[in-house]
């Protein structure tokens, strides 16, 4: 479809069979645990996609289930946590401590540069972030790896002497490449059937990471008929011409959190660390939450209108207030 | 008066904040300190998170830093290029303090927030540096708060994810890094400060009741105590605002 189509809207699994492939290089919006387009991930994970080369900057749920379900050979990333609920992502953790998962460690600000590079369409962007430290030394993908891939630069980053000499008061400079993902995964809380989006709250590095991508899937609370986006389109932040597929999917982002919308569910994510911290009973998750489930709006009508109901936004504060999180 | 030391080690970070600061925080008990400084005696310090919130009202504690507790009631909602900004600006960035954490940290106050092991075979792996590399290189000022453990005041670091003062006094002029770097480490035993001549790290304070000699037990390397002297604990109007406003269902304390 081509990106200037006017109407975009297509089924979840429409649109990860489209572009979400075997081996791709994907980007997932969202952070530790705000709105991750979990929909979407649930969805690559009972498609069984494998291989997928991952980059995000702080992730957390999105990242640890795809890894967990064994969907991901490489990732490229500054954090993997989610909050007090996991201060580093479980499976991520034993994944790599396995050896089952290669990892390339940036920044925050490197990895959101780095897509804003990917959006602009330069090679690479200037940081001062980093000078004397081992992200600056150490390599985790090898040499042979980055000449393996075509997709990727053949060099992590590197250290440049200030060409402007001590312009901006500044001796060196680490240069970091840009991303270019195959595809990239996007929940908001509104978007129109051409794909312009609406973020309430934080944008993270959404807007980055969505105009790096070749191609854009967006899942979204709310989908807004007609012209409803272009009033007041200063509140949009990503337009049409960047974006592939469009899917309602109310609660898109759950378990993790809708600024506005809901919460993130806190029994959902004590019950996923306790669950992820064990192999069988990582497996018994899977098995019920996410492959025993057809779909998204199944696994919300299994988690039931009583827990739903108590994690909705107050108005007010865009969160569930009192939410108790212990 | 009865106080854990984990509201010790808040409301001491909390008396670190000036009301002129704008506080960079991450998760957990960073967050705390901000919100009881802010509560205590700094009211017109902004705080603000790596994920794009500046001044948030925070009227529960957030659990992350992207946390929809953050998005309210802000004086501005971007996203992480924004927060990077006001860090690396040359006005507001020299306002900034940086509030961070690490599994391991050297005596010039390097820290280590990713592996523990080799980093390419590791025994165990964290969380990574998410934004505290690019706090560490950016800001005039940071404190950092430790557990006080022999494993984690190492002589060498594992890795080095966010940096101190690197190896001295001319470590991050050398390295090309703005100056600043850490000035004190707030663990549940003590303060730690850096010397102004060598920047390594020296025993600032001890809380009530623990010996300078104890605190040396818990690192693997050895610092000056000659100057250390008692921290004052926390008053109980500090304790009351910590426990009653800032963290009632107690998910930090």
């Amino acid at each position: 479809m081509s990106k200037l189509a006017k109407d975009k809207v297509m089924p979840l699994e429409a649109a990860v069979k489209t572009y979400v492939h075997d081996g791709c290089h994907m980007a997932i919006g969202g952070f530790t645990i705000n709105r991750n387009p979990m929909a979407a991930v649930y969805t690559i994970i009972r498609a069984g996609i494998k291989n997928l080369h991952l980059y995000v900057h702080s992730n957390g749920q999105a990242v640890d289930e795809l890894i967990g379900a064994g969907c991901v050979a490489k990732v490229e990333i500054a954090y993997g946590g989610s909050g007090k609920f996991a201060a580093t992502c479980i499976r991520f953790r034993k994944a790599i401590e396995a050896g089952l998962l290669q990892v390339e460690d940036y920044s925050n600000y490197q990895m959101t540069l780095r897509f804003l590079a990917g959006a602009m369409g330069v090679p690479f962007l200037p940081t001062r972030s980093s000078l004397g430290s081992d992200i600056v030394d150490k390599w985790g993908f090898s040499e042979g790896l980055r000449r393996s891939d075509p997709k990727l630069p053949n060099r992590k980053l590197t250290v440049l002497d200030n060409p402007f000499e001590d312009w901006g008061n500044t001796e060196k400079v680490v240069l970091v490449p840009a991303i270019t993902p195959d595809v990239t995964l996007l929940h908001v809380q509104q978007a129109d059937r051409a794909g312009n989006c609406r973020i309430d709250g934080l944008s993270f590095a959404d807007v980055e990471q969505a105009k790096a991508s070749k191609h854009l899937v967006v899942t979204c609370e709310a989908l807004m008929e007609g012209d409803a986006l272009h009033e007041n389109a200063h509140h949009n932040q990503i337009p049409f011409i960047h974006v592939d597929a469009v899917v309602h999917v109310p609660f898109g982002a759950y378990p993790t959190a809708c600024y506005q919308h809901y919460d993130y569910d806190p029994a959902y994510l004590k019950a996923y660390a306790v669950a992820a911290k064990d192999d069988e009973k990582y497996k018994d998750y899977l098995d019920t939450y996410v492959y025993g489930v057809a779909d998204h709006q199944t696994l919300i009508e299994r988690i039931g209108t009583e827990r739903m109901d108590g994690i909705k936004a107050d108005p007010r504060t865009g969160y569930a207030a009192n939410l108790d999180r212990r | 008066m009865d106080y854990t030391l984990r509201e010790m080690m808040t409301v001491v970070a909390a008396r670190e904040i000036k009301n002129d600061d704008i506080v960079f925080c991450g998760t957990g008990i960073s967050m705390l300190a901000a919100m009881a400084a802010k509560s205590i005696n700094a009211p017109d310090c902004v705080i603000f998170f790596e994920t794009g919130a500046i001044d948030a009202a925070l009227e529960e504690i957030p659990m992350a830093v992207a946390d929809s507790r953050v998005m309210y009631h802000t004086a501005s909602s971007g996203g992480l290029l924004d927060a990077f900004a006001t860090m690396q600006n040359p006005t507001t960035g020299q306002k900034v303090i940086g509030i961070l954490g690490a599994a391991q940290i050297d005596i010039f106050g390097n820290l280590n927030s990713t592996v523990i092991g080799d980093y390419f075979a590791p025994k165990t792996r964290f969380s990574g540096s998410g934004g505290g590399c690019d706090v560490a290189s950016f800001v005039p000022r940071s404190m950092i708060f430790m557990q006080h453990e022999k494993r984690k005041f190492v002589k060498q670091l594992d890795y080095l994810t966010s940096p101190g003062h690197l190896d001295g006094p001319d470590g991050r002029r050398k390295a090309g890094l703005p100056a600043g770097g850490p000035e004190l480490v707030i663990t549940n035993m003590a303060v730690m400060r850096f010397d102004d001549t060598t920047k390594q790290m020296y025993l600032d304070g001890v809380y009530p009741g623990i010996e300078p000699q104890a605190v040396l037990d818990q690192m693997q390397f050895s610092v000056d105590i000659s100057r250390a002297r008692e921290v004052l604990p926390p008053s109980a109007g500090e304790l009351a605002i910590l426990r009653e406003k800032c963290d009632p269902q107690r998910l930090i304390l």
